[in-house]
């Protein structure tokens, strides 16, 4: 039987990715937060991959930390490895990723929550969501206690009507078999919402004493470590680190998985939902690349006291008995032992189009959403979304604005936008190729992009914000300084030139001039000039930046700028597309679906023409005048 | 971005006329007339008032182009509230043509139908009254343009663009893969081999702008079709039009159809008459090529010449015909006019009367009489404005051009940062502007491509 539990001001249903951060931005910015999951020991669980990070998904990270979020913060204290891929590329494709102690990671981030002020975590099933008239006004769970909130965010990734499957055995669990939520869906469909069914899938787990390592090439971490987060120095976080390992498939793997097909549960049709293409199973690429002889296979660890390794690139939903002869067909796996099995599952989760760009729901007022329950995948784009989420549940009760990151501010303006605005028929990935503006998106300026709205938010300390100021000033006052400083061909200076590969001066140059060779740095350049101030490392990684690649960075700042010209202009909330008798229909239907806010937004809407757009900028302008 | 560019048009009919007057609305106007206008007084163009005009030269780079006076008027007291320009110069439409090529090369893009009173009426100049009717034009002339862009591009044209598009995403596709997932893929080294295909890219496109300039992508003027029954006169009549007015006359195989177009000018009245085998042969055309294939002809016509044998009776051919151009403006050419009137020409009268967008003459294609009257009704419609020029194609044709040079453009970067030594994921990005501009002349936008051609072609993720 029913009966009332408690109030809060905000409640968020799970407790991964998406939900801590979520409710960690509520909390800290001052409400009475309750977070429910299925499981205490599955709090920031990472049920695939035992990394964080890596291409566009380390940019993610960055600007969670910028904002005020946990996940940076959470990482260094509990990586294992680190590693800056695509060092030998332009900066703004330089990636962090670090190899995580899963068990710690966890652990970690559950103290943390557990010890956050205006923060309650408690173990139960959400079962409805609670409305009236359309906004929210709580949550009902498995036993029958409601919990009454002004604001619900829903973070329930993997765990709606979960099914676990490899060959044909079929487990109705959530990842790694833990409780899957089986009565929200149809809460969420009597509120008239739509939901998709989505497929993703994980390796199996080996014991590492089952390895031949010495038949694999060690990958090792860095030597420089990066953090993460903007709060941390590389002497913070500094550690021994731990290695990963490279094999491959082979010709005898692809055999085995060929003469199986059949039993795959993707074959038979047990699985309906819509799989990922960037995280194909290893079935998936040896049937579509059968050019290919052999894949590569990463063994990673999947924590520091455990020996659980994990088998990077080789997903499947093989059955068991093929698994295990697939897996020992590859070097140094021959004698391995299966900890755990991989699998594939499904789940259901939302249409994201149905979602304001602020991660509100259009149709129910005051519910919230993020991570894979919204269509994504990965842990960081998860986490990205729910402390936008978190933040724009706490700015609805605080009646401000929502806070609404655009393309050419973030990855996350990329991402939400993505997901709001253009149909997604798989789970969605943040990709560098996805981002127009990654030139200026870079991993290295997050804080320069984002602590200040982080600040405005209230996430970020006067003193964190203020440090910032201090850095920005620097960066502009050195940018400055060394267009104006000029260089002399003196003896000494050719000299230096010379030793750095670098071709003498004829005439006497600016700095900037000689940072801007790509064989010198701003660093190399100190014997020269000796009134140089005394500035960090960011602050000069800055300066190289700025200078180096000017020239597309000016480009790229014109392109931004006309595109803000679209984006600034709003589309009244209330307009009627079916008024604006020059659309042509396809235009109608897809505008009333999406609600675009502004004109830049219904622009990147595939079936809505130029043409449409002019119709709807001078259809807002009568609507302005009227 | 797209929306607040600078743009620019032919303001006066497409015709050769006594003066034409390019018009250049936006940020950009008067930096533009600066590049490409020199003076012949010395004075500083960014300086000067609004409202004054100037005598002067337009040049494309060194190469001087037409005598002109330039008008510049400065927002918001102008008709778009924007600075704008307006060049007077000789008319002639390859002057014209060539001074807008000019003003678009230096920045500015081709204006859309209807676009500077849109503007006009966005900042505020006119009122809401003449909204609807700029909404009309925009979304009725858009979607003509949208057709007949694309019918153009049916055939070799836009072949070739997709076979340049392809290209330049796999190379996109091979980079960002790398980008995305570079424990899986390498790219060390790639700019050396993107460099080869770039130079082929560039040499492509280069053709592709030259043969625009020929004219040869689509031709300009109102296009038009001969259409009768067999022996009604057709080819009599095609004769004296191409043999007797030989203003111009241009036998160019269409790249982009299978057919034969000729292209004439009558008293400055550019007409396109299409031409097919089964006109010349004096072949029924509907019985030659298929009613579909003539229905296609005629819908896309701005024109028809309905040549009718009045010594014959009309019959089911006719009635066919009448249905088919019902709705199109039409002249009905009353042919063999020198022969006694068998034909129960009463029951045509009647349908010419009916019917507003049908004039009719009555000709002898043999004696040729009457055909000065044609004429006469030709200048009529075309200046009365009932027939229009058809520049929406004129339209597209500066619009490709433009792409074209974009992308061309933007391979030259690319070439320049692999030259410059600088790192790959430099070049994905004028890669894909490159991709991009291409993909407006057939109608095609990056969209999801880029994804789905990573996801196909280059194996990845964990």
């Amino acid at each position: 039987m029913a009966f009332l539990k408690e109030s809060y001001d905000i409640v968020v249903v799970g407790a991964g990715h998406a939900g801590c951060e979520a409710a960690l931005a509520c909390a800290r910015l001052g409400f009475e937060t309750i977070c429910f999951t299925v499981s205490m020991d599955s709090v920031a669980l990472m049920p695939c991959n035992p990394n964080i990070g890596g291409s566009s998904k380390g940019h993610l990270v960055k600007e969670i930390d910028a904002l005020g979020g946990q996940m940076g913060i959470n990482i260094d204290k509990t990586y294992i490895q680190s590693k800056m891929l695509n060092k030998s590329k332009g900066p703004a494709v330089h990636s962090l990723r670090a190899q995580a102690d899963k068990a710690e990671y966890s652990r970690y981030m559950r103290m943390t929550m557990e010890n956050t002020e205006h923060l309650t975590l408690r173990q139960a099933e959400i079962v409805e969501i609670l409305t009236e008239n359309k906004k929210i006004c709580g949550v009902k769970t498995y036993s029958g206690a409601i919990y009454h909130a002004k604001a619900v965010i829903l973070a329930t990734g993997t765990y709606l009507k979960a099914r676990c499957i490899y060959g044909d055995v079929s487990n109705a669990t959530g990842p790694n078999g833990l409780q899957a939520a089986n009565y929200l869906t149809d809460s969420l469909k009597s509120l008239g919402i739509e939901m998709y069914r989505f497929k993703t899938g994980t390796p199996a787990r080996i014991d590492k004493r089952s390895i031949h390592f010495d038949q694999m090439e060690e990958q090792f971490g860095d030597e420089k470590i990066v953090p993460f987060s903007f709060t941390n120095k590389e002497e913070d976080i500094r550690r021994p680190q731990v290695s990963c390992w490279l094999t491959y498939t082979n010709e005898e793997t692809h055999q085995i998985i060929k003469e199986n097909l059949h039993r795959s549960p993707l074959f038979s049709g047990a699985i309906e939902g819509t799989g990922p293409r960037y995280c194909p199973s290893i079935e998936d690429k040896v049937v579509k690349f059968a050019d290919k002889n052999r894949h590569q296979v990463f063994i990673e660890p999947e924590g520091e006291y455990t020996n659980e390794m994990y088998v990077g690139g080789m997903s499947s939903s093989l059955p068991e008995d093929v698994q295990y002869r697939m897996y020992r067909s590859v070097k140094g796996l021959e004698d391995v032992k299966i900890v755990r099995n991989a699998y594939a599952i499904e789940y259901d989760c939302i249409n994201p189009m149905q979602l304001n760009a602020s991660l509100e729901f259009k149709n129910v007022e005051g519910l919230f959403s993020g991570g894979q329950f919204n269509g994504s995948s990965g842990y960081e784009e998860a986490a990205a979304q729910g402390l936008i989420a978190g933040i724009n549940a706490c700015r609805k009760l605080q009646k401000k604005e929502p806070i609404i990151l655009k393309r050419s501010q973030a990855y996350i303006g990329v991402l939400i936008d993505d997901l709001v605005t253009k149909e997604t028929h798989e789970p969605y990935r943040m990709m560098t190729s996805r981002a127009e503006y990654r030139l200026l998106l870079r991993q290295d300026n997050a804080d320069l992009r984002l602590t200040p709205i982080g600040h405005e938010i209230g996430l970020i300390s006067d003193e964190r914000y203020e440090k910032l100021c201090l850095k920005k000033q620097q960066i502009e006052e050195e940018i400055k300084r060394v267009k104006e400083v000029r260089i002399g061909a003196a003896k000494e200076v050719q000299e230096l030139l010379e030793s750095l590969g670098s071709s003498s001066l004829k005439t006497a140059v600016t700095l900037e001039e000689l940072i801007r060779r790509p064989e010198l740095k701003y660093e190399d350049l100190a014997p020269i000039d000796p009134d140089r101030p005394v500035l960090d490392d960011d602050v000069i990684d800055q300066v190289n930046i700025n200078i180096k690649y000017e020239g597309y960075i000016t480009r790229q700042m014109k392109q931004v700028e006309q595109f803000h010209k679209l984006e600034m202009k709003k589309i009244p909330e209330e307009i009627d597309y079916e008024q604006v008798h020059n659309l042509r229909r396809e235009a109608i239907q897809k505008l009333s679906q999406i609600r675009p806010i502004s004109i830049g937004q219904a622009s990147r809407i595939s079936g809505v023409s130029p043409s449409d757009i002019s119709v709807l900028l001078i259809y807002i302008e009568q609507m302005k005048r009227s | 971005m797209y929306q607040d560019q600078t743009i620019a048009a032919i303001s006066t009919a497409m015709a050769d006329g006594g003066i034409g007057i390019i018009r250049i609305s936006g940020d950009e106007s008067i930096d533009i007339i600066n590049r490409i206008f020199r003076p012949a007084k010395k004075k500083d163009m960014m300086q000067v008032d609004s409202y004054t005009a100037h005598y002067g030269y337009i040049y494309d780079e060194e190469k001087k182009i037409d005598e002109c006076i330039c008008l510049v008027m400065r927002a918001p007291h102008t008709y778009t509230r924007e600075d704008v320009v307006e060049i007077n110069c000789h008319g002639g439409v390859m002057v014209m043509k060539k001074i807008l090529e000019t003003v678009l090369k230096n920045g500015a893009r081709p204006a859309e139908p209807g676009e500077f009173t849109k503007r006009a009426f966005l900042n505020g100049r006119i009122d809401l009254s003449q909204a609807e009717a700029v909404m009309d034009i925009i979304s009725s002339k858009n979607e003509f343009a949208l057709q007949s862009s694309l019918k153009q591009l049916e055939g070799s044209l836009r072949k070739k663009i997709e076979e340049i598009r392809k290209t330049i995403i796999h190379h996109i596709a091979a980079i960002e893969s790398a980008l995305d997932d570079p424990e899986h893929m390498s790219i060390d080294g790639y700019g050396e081999q993107l460099l080869v295909d770039v130079k082929q890219l560039k040499s492509k496109i280069r053709a592709l702008i030259d043969s625009a300039d020929d004219g040869r992508i689509l031709k300009e003027g109102i296009k038009t079709v001969i259409i009768g029954k067999p022996n009604a006169g057709k080819s009599s009549l095609l004769n004296v039009l191409v043999g007797e007015e030989r203003a111009i006359v241009t036998d160019i195989a269409g790249t982009t159809r299978d057919t034969l177009e000729e292209s004439i000018s009558i008293q400055g009245i550019p007409l396109n008459i299409i031409d097919t085998a089964g006109i010349r042969d004096t072949e029924d055309i509907i019985e030659k090529i298929g009613v579909d294939k003539a229905k296609e002809k005629i819908s896309s016509a701005d024109l028809i010449l309905y040549v009718v044998d009045v010594s014959r009776n009309l019959d089911q051919n006719d009635e066919m015909i009448m249905d088919l151009i019902v709705d199109k403006k039409v002249i009905v050419l009353l042919n063999k006019s020198d022969l006694d009137k068998k034909a129960d020409i009463h029951l045509l009268y009647e349908k010419i009367k009916a019917n507003p967008e049908w004039k009719y003459v009555e000709i002898s294609a043999k004696t040729q009489d009457g055909i000065s009257d044609f004429y006469e009704i030709l200048k009529d419609m075309f200046f009365a404005g009932s027939l229009s020029f058809n520049d929406e194609i004129y339209i597209t044709n500066i619009r490709h051009k433009n792409a074209l040079m974009e992308a061309e453009q933007s391979l030259m970067m690319v070439e320049q940062s692999i030259m410059d030594d600088m790192p790959e994921d430099f070049f994905s990005i004028d890669l894909m502007n490159a991709y991009e501009s291409l993909g407006f002349i057939i109608g095609e936008s990056l969209g999801e491509d880029l994804v789905n051609e990573i996801f196909s072609e280059f194996c990845m993720g964990k």
